[in-house]
């Protein structure tokens, strides 16, 4: 049983090692800096702007087929998200917001793509610079709306008795300005992440299993199909996490633009 | 007297456990959202937003268990 199936099964279970692949450029070893998620995130950004230039190059009354899908991308970050969350001083920021919903949505999409399957949001890195950009833009919203102190009372203090204003200011600066960032970024790195684990256990484990034994074939063919049903659960995931970060970043806007409480 | 030996991490035992909360927040927030379009089907387009945003907060914690898991592995 040690023929070549172990080989394939050699690093089972999988481990963080798996996410960081080697250099693309030949002398690079593990250098990180040109490296297949490198690749992909700059596949994701010209595929964006080649997609949108192509689809505004020649618009119509009557829109073409591509025009009209980058219409109805831009009319739902612009209605389903902006307007919708923020009201109708969110059509400033409609243009923002959608550009990240596209940004994440095709950098998560990395994450089922043939020959991909791994997204570069699932490097915590990446997920940081962007749930950071929305920490500034709506503390910069904020503050440019009401002034800096004015921006901190309507951000800290919450309309509650004053003995309970001790507890409730720290919790509220807690909340609002350390786990937001923290929480908006970690939640989308650890989908990515999770869900590039679970693709790879699966996978991985039906190999595991038949160079275990060759009697475990059946099990491994159940295991692979699950790799299949997977695939499609994290397509889902995948949706769900680009719009939940854009709907938080808007709610996020809300809060900083809106009168006291 | 060894009764019995476990191999790997342990904090998948953890996890496990961590993850009950998360399970049940997020069973709350939809089970909130169905009976709420059933009383009142218009409403649900108008909630909907809610919902994902209300998931969200709850699942981040079950991620979190994840991500640390990782980060204290050593």
């Amino acid at each position: 049983m040690t023929g070549q199936p172990s080989i394939l099964a050699a690093n089972f279970p999988p481990s963080v090692d798996e996410f960081f692949p080697p250099s693309l450029a030949p002398w690079g070893g593990s250098n990180p800096w040109f490296t297949r998620i490198t690749l992909m995130l700059w596949l994701a950004t010209a595929a964006i702007i080649i997609f949108f230039l192509v689809a505004y190059r020649n618009p119509k009354m009557v829109p073409s087929k591509v025009q009209w899908i980058a219409e109805s991308i831009y009319g739902f970050g612009r209605n389903g998200i902006a307007t919708e969350m923020i009201g109708h001083e969110g059509l400033r920021f409609a243009s923002y917001l959608t550009t990240l919903f596209v940004f994440i949505l095709a950098n998560n999409f990395f994450a089922i793509l043939p020959f991909f399957q791994i997204s570069p949001n699932s490097h915590y890195a990446f997920p940081l610079v962007l749930a950071v950009l929305s920490w500034i833009l709506f503390n910069y919203i904020g503050i440019r709306k009401h002034g800096f102190f004015g921006y901190l009372k309507n951000a800290l203090v919450p309309p509650a008795p004053w003995y309970i204003l001790p507890l409730l200011i720290p919790i509220e600066f807690l909340s609002t300005f350390l786990i937001r960032p923290f929480s908006l970024s970690v939640r989308l790195f650890a989908n990515m992440f999770a869900g590039h684990m679970l693709l790879l256990v699966f996978t991985l484990g039906g190999f595991a299993m038949i160079s275990a034994n060759l009697g475990f074939i059946p099990f491994s063919i159940v295991s692979w199909l699950l790799t299949i049903a997977i695939t499609f659960l994290e397509f889902l995931v995948i949706i769900l996490q680009a719009y939940v970060f854009t709907v938080l970043t808007a709610s996020y806007v809300q809060g900083a633009l809106a009168e006291e409480h | 007297m060894l009764l019995a030996a476990v191999n790997g991490s342990t904090a998948i035992i953890g996890y496990g456990l961590a993850a009950i909360g998360p399970g049940i927040g997020v069973g709350l927030v939809f089970s909130a959202y169905i009976q709420s379009t059933a009383r009142q089907p218009e409403s649900s387009r108008l909630t909907l937003p809610y919902v994902w945003i209300g998931f969200a907060v709850v699942e981040a914690l079950a991620l979190f268990g994840i991500a640390f898991g990782f980060i204290w592995a050593k």
